[in-house]
């Protein structure tokens, strides 16, 4: 029998080591794992790469883990978010390395990863700061960049529902980069809102499928990062 | 110079222009700030479908203050709604629209814009800015026609159409037309080519504004 679940967030993110890079999902606040990043800042592990959409805002969920100084590195496509004041604090005080990605090129570059394409060509950023460096090669008249696609230890991500075999349903734009993600890692953990029995999902409907998922979560109530910002929330 | 009282058109104004040109049932995107009038101006009889780069085609108008879903956002972390016939998808996805050429049109702010169509409008290059940027560079790759919409001066009075941008580039040739508050302006190969004046705006007036000339010819044939 197959059962995915994990009992809590801290046994879920138990074995995540030193200079570990984990992929957390989320664009802002929608879709972002609040609880299990909680128990990593709670674990301890440390020189971490985190490649995320955002930095996070406020004191707490991913803004929380860097304030820690927890991430040595972050791989990112739009770290100043509306409220966002740990990340800019650390870069400009030179204690975080930022690799600033396109949004299309980071969701491709973890898609790449995930399915087995070690590098891929595109049209975006040539001829930007963004393309310096980096081989290219013109097809078709047109230049394109050569973008390596990224892998990491760890991917954590929010479903709405998971089952058992971990499979999972999304919430609207909460979704976004959790798919992909799930694919890039070599441990895959998801905290859902609900969690069910093989067999009661729709096989049609399934977004992400088990085999990406390794630890399922259920965290019954996801806190809202602007929730807790307006109660002033910091964490830990 | 032309009297301080030529104002030109206000910011609805600019988006009631640009939702003119977009034909019915285009899939547009529009960027975040000004653009996003536009969707407040679409002309009786049309449908635009809105596509929001964080996962959504159908987009709706934001809810009254306080409600809506935390997770129903735009791509400026604003929430929304969803109209009839919405859909969900992932980044990938999201992005195989943009850089596949399935979207019809980009709407995008700057902060400058070159005579040969460079955008720049993620940076100024200041070396205490914390760089973003964001989908901006996939969308000018992918999308077939790049709208810009903007002031035609910065706050401090300078062009923002220029000869050469000197803020880093979003993307190299990829402004198909702009429109300001003094004007519509196309980029041609020949450089920036006027269709249309705000009311009451002379062309003189528009071209000491403009960091690089304009092609007034190019007005009558750009409306036949």
């Amino acid at each position: 029998m197959i059962d995915k679940r994990f009992d809590s967030a801290r046994e879920a993110v138990a074995d995540i080591f030193d200079g570990a890079t984990i992929m957390i999902g989320g664009f802002g606040e929608a879709g972002s794992p609040i609880e299990l990043i909680h128990a990593l800042i709670d674990q301890g592990a440390k020189s971490l790469t985190v490649v995320s959409n955002n930095s996070g805002t406020g004191l707490v969920g991913l803004a929380a883990l860097l304030r820690a100084e927890r991430v040595s590195k972050i791989v990112c496509s739009f770290p100043k978010t509306a409220g966002s004041t740990v990340f800019p604090d650390l870069y400009r005080a030179g204690k975080i390395e930022l690799e600033l990605v396109p949004q299309g090129t980071l969701a491709e570059r973890i898609r790449a990863g995930g399915a087995g394409i070690v590098a891929f060509y595109t049209p975006t950023a040539v001829g930007t700061p963004l393309a310096q460096g980096k081989e290219s090669r013109v097809f078709g008249e047109r230049e394109h960049v050569l973008e390596h696609g990224i892998r990491a230890d760890f991917t954590l991500i929010k479903g709405h529902t998971a089952d058992t075999h971990g499979n999972v349903l999304y919430h609207r734009t909460a979704r976004n980069f959790a798919p992909m993600m799930a694919t890039a890692a070599t441990v895959t953990i998801v905290q859902a809102a609900e969690v069910v029995e093989a067999g009661a999902l729709d096989p049609e409907i399934i977004v992400t499928p088990g085999i990406f998922v390794d630890r399922v979560v259920h965290v019954p109530s996801p806190a809202l990062e602007s929730a807790l910002n307006e109660a002033g929330a910091s964490y830990p | 110079m032309t009297s301080a009282t030529t104002t030109g058109w206000t910011r609805d104004q600019i988006a009631m222009r640009v939702a003119q040109d977009i034909a019915n049932g285009s899939y547009v995107n529009l960027g975040i700030g000004i653009p996003e009038l536009v969707a407040s101006h679409v002309p009786a009889g049309r449908t635009f479908i809105y596509h929001t780069e964080n996962g959504l085609l159908g987009m709706g108008p934001s809810p009254a203050t306080g409600q809506g879903d935390p997770e129903l956002i735009n791509a400026g972390k604003r929430r929304v709604t969803m109209m009839p016939g919405a859909a969900f998808f992932d980044q990938a996805t999201s992005f195989a629209m943009i850089r596949g050429g399935h979207l019809d049109l980009s709407v995008l702010g700057a902060l400058q814009v070159a005579a040969n169509g460079d955008l720049a409008n993620w940076s100024t290059g200041a070396d205490d800015a914390i760089p973003a940027v964001g989908g901006a560079m996939d969308l000018v790759a992918g999308v077939k026609r790049v709208f810009v919409m903007t002031t035609h001066m910065t706050k401090e009075g300078e062009p923002k159409l220029v000869q050469h941008c000197t803020y880093p580039l979003t993307g190299r040739a990829v402004v198909t037309r702009i429109y300001t508050d003094l004007a519509v302006i196309d980029v041609t190969p020949r450089g920036f080519a006027l269709v249309e004046l705000a009311p009451g705006i002379p062309f003189d007036f528009v071209q000491e504004r403009t960091g690089a000339p304009i092609i007034q010819s190019h007005a009558l044939e750009a409306r036949k």
